[in-house]
């Protein structure tokens, strides 16, 4: 008998009659039977970058993950940006490492904060991010809920350019508009045209401002009373450090005996991945090796549930002034779908009527919690 | 501007992930940590007549007093006029895992001189925890972890008569098996020798087929090559001939679960006496998860989809087709 090989596989137990842990239920192994599936299945998760042109946004996302994402990109001269527009482009790479699969997604928002009138640059941000909670919503409440493909942001990287003195009024509108709708993770890029002194000065400057303005960054969740001291140090250390002062590289440098990624000037090389040149590995560390999973849970805990709860109100006072149509048209506020089947369109509609009804009860519901 | 040209050193190269580690598979461990802070929830429920040993089987499993029994104040033991479902919850732990363990115990099942429709309450039961679910989640303000009580697993008692499946066995697993993972069991088996129990199994395997009842692990779940392989040593053995005990002896110097008579010892845990520890390894140790989800993404999705449905069947009366394309098997209301 040939057992799959697998860390992860724990039929050794079944098919030899050898019971070591006599005194254990065997219930341990939970925790092992929920890993399996999920490397099996392999996660998702889709990462937000905006900021204006030329703060190293792409780079850094190449360094973060190792990808070299934005290979075929056209860059704009100057003439063609004078009528660009706001855009929405989305770039998925699959990674695997160390028998764990990841369908990683950026969704770039190249023209943002680019026009010489920036007024409501976020709009088409904050609908995207809306139009995944819609899609998702949807499918959640669909009847074929085997295959939902999860598209919302998780998490949304801010670039704040280092060269002036905080945040401009276009950075902290940007964040108020999107602060309830996704996690927004701040950061200081290009930070290696700042000293040392300068960098602390910015980062006290950005975070009292945040307050101030009453923006909801990410918050990382508090460490667990009996968590280890090292693990505990190293949440404090980062929690400290924010906002994160960062600088990307593509290129290769040879630096004190080693090749690592770098960016070579005469004066000297800096280093991604050394912490005393920039805050790059702790934004690494917090963002993929230990706050991934919370970035998707309060994701869908927190954002996705306000939206629905949200969408779930307009739509029953709608009906309710509506009378109760019997159409079932006006219910969502759709973009016109793509071209799908018969078949398709029909269950669609079929949905839509159970969707009444379920909102129908929930009015209910709600008119009972008035009284 | 200096002169960048000088230093051949810096190139635009790739650096590939043999270069660094971008470290994605400790997203497994925050995974871990997050599962261990939640704890898990497991509800098993127990069918079978009066005297079977399900309360023993249930404490022998968990290796604590679980069951109805041990909580059951000073009551004469008496059967039920009707099926009584009686839900008792333990929290459990176990090398820092903390399990929610309820145990679903069903007396009086079988037991009335008439025993038609007597799967009814039981059905009743599970779809009304399925309802609950539903509930919850279609609520506006909805919570964060909604508590599972959806019976994950049953284990039906079959006693060892040593011939075939009764017709009350019978209808019992052709309803149920619809809504809930049923595992039978042979109860009891210190009754049997192994080639009456081999014999026995077999019927048992064949009158299933038969009648078309399918049994966890279902042929139809299996998700690659790998479940499958496995799935079929399991089905090969199904349904497990388990003895129960939660007293100890001391059998060759070591001390054993077992049941003592004159002419030896049955040990529970030794598996040339009896089955149930692939039984206990089967729900606990390797399938815990597996029976869980299938219970989620599969009997709970198929009564979700059929209580939608019902809201708008067709006009012409015929029942809504699941958006998968399955016909409805029958049209059982959520109300029984």
């Amino acid at each position: 008998v040939t057992l799959s090989s697998r860390n992860h596989s724990n039929m050794l137990i079944f098919l030899t009659c050898d019971f070591q842990d006599k005194q254990y239920v065997g219930f341990a192994t939970l925790p092992n039977q929920v890993h399996r599936k999920s490397v099996k299945k392999g996660f998702d998760f889709t990462l937000m970058v905006a900021g204006e042109s030329g703060l190293g946004k792409s780079t850094l996302v190449n360094s973060l993950f190792l990808t070299d994402l934005y290979k075929d990109r056209k860059l704009l001269n100057a003439e063609e940006r004078i009528n660009q527009t706001v855009e929405i482009t989305k770039h998925t790479v699959d990674i695997e490492e160390k028998g764990v699969k990841l369908k990683l997604t950026i969704v770039d928002t190249p023209g943002f904060g680019d026009a010489v009138n920036n007024n409501e640059c976020w709009r088409p941000i904050t609908d995207y991010i809306d139009q995944q909670f819609e899609q998702y919503f949807r499918d959640e409440s669909g009847l074929n809920r085997k295959n939902i493909l999860d598209n919302r942001v998780h998490c949304c990287l801010y670039f704040i350019p280092p060269f002036g003195h905080g945040l401009r009024p276009v950075d902290v509108e940007f964040m108020k508009a999107l602060h309830e709708k996704v996690n927004i993770i701040p950061l200081i890029s290009k930070a290696d045209c700042l000293t040392p002194n300068e960098v602390k000065k910015l980062k006290d400057r950005v975070r009292d401002e945040i307050e101030r303005f009453g923006i909801k960054v990410y918050q990382f969740p508090e460490c667990d009373s009996d968590e280890e001291e090292e693990f505990k140090q190293m949440d404090k250390e980062l929690k400290e450090c924010t906002p994160f002062a960062v600088i990307g590289s593509n290129t290769v440098v040879e630096a004190r005996g080693q090749r690592v990624r770098g960016r070579l000037y005469p004066w000297g090389i800096v280093e991604v991945e050394n912490q005393s040149h920039c805050d790059f590995v702790k934004l690494r560390n917090m963002l993929i090796r230990s706050h991934m999973h919370d970035l998707k849970d309060v994701t869908c805990d927190v954002h996705y549930e306000n939206y629905r709860a949200h969408c779930i109100q307009e739509m029953t006072s709608k009906l309710a002034q509506d009378n109760r149509t019997d159409s079932p048209l006006p219910l969502l506020p759709l973009p016109t779908p793509d071209v799908e089947t018969e078949r398709l369109i029909k269950m669609k509609d079929e949905e839509l009527k159970r969707m009444q009804e379920m909102l129908e009860k929930m009015q209910q519901q709600m008119h009972e919690k008035d009284q | 501007m200096a002169d960048v040209g000088k230093t051949p050193v810096a190139r635009n190269e790739k650096a590939s992930s043999e270069f660094g580690y971008v470290g994605i598979d400790a997203i497994l461990e925050q995974m871990r940590r997050k599962a261990m802070k939640q704890g898990f929830e497991f509800n098993i429920m127990v069918v079978g007549q009066s005297g079977l040993g399900k309360s023993t089987l249930t404490n022998t499993l968990f290796k604590s007093k679980v069951s109805r029994r041990s909580v059951m104040t000073t009551e004469e033991e008496r059967i039920p006029k009707t099926i009584e479902i009686k839900s008792i919850s333990h929290v459990i732990e176990e090398k820092g895992v903390r399990m929610k363990l309820t145990v679903i115990d069903t007396p009086g099942f079988g037991d009335q001189i008439n025993n038609e429709n007597c799967w009814q309450p039981i059905m009743k039961f599970i779809n009304a925890q399925y309802e609950q679910y539903l509930q919850e989640e279609i609520n506006i303000d909805r919570k964060k972890r909604i508590s599972d009580s959806r019976v994950h697993c049953c284990i039906y008692f079959i006693p060892p008569t040593g011939h075939c499946l009764r017709p009350i066995d019978i209808e019992f697993m052709r309803h149920l098996s619809k809504v809930v993972n049923i595992v039978p069991v042979i109860s009891k088996a210190d009754t049997l020798t192994l080639e009456e129990r081999d014999f026995f199994k077999q019927k048992i395997r064949e009158d299933l087929r038969a009648n078309e009842i399918d049994i966890y692990p279902q042929k139809e779940f299996d998700e690659d090559a790998e479940d499958r392989m496995i799935n079929e040593k399991i089905r090969a053995m199904i349904p497990f001939a388990v003895v129960g005990s939660d007293q100890e002896y001391q059998v060759n110097g070591k001390r054993l679960l077992g049941r003592k008579t004159r002419w030896g010892t049955v040990e529970v845990e030794n598996t040339t006496h009896c089955e149930f520890a692939y039984l206990r390894d089967l729900l606990i140790r390797t399938h815990m998860q597996n029976i869980k989800d299938i219970t989620s993404s599969i009997y709970y999705e198929m009564y979700r989809v059929r209580r939608l449905n019902e809201n708008n069947t067709k006009p012409n009366g015929q029942p809504a087709i699941h958006a998968n394309g399955v016909p409805e098997h029958e049209v059982l209301s959520h109300e029984m």
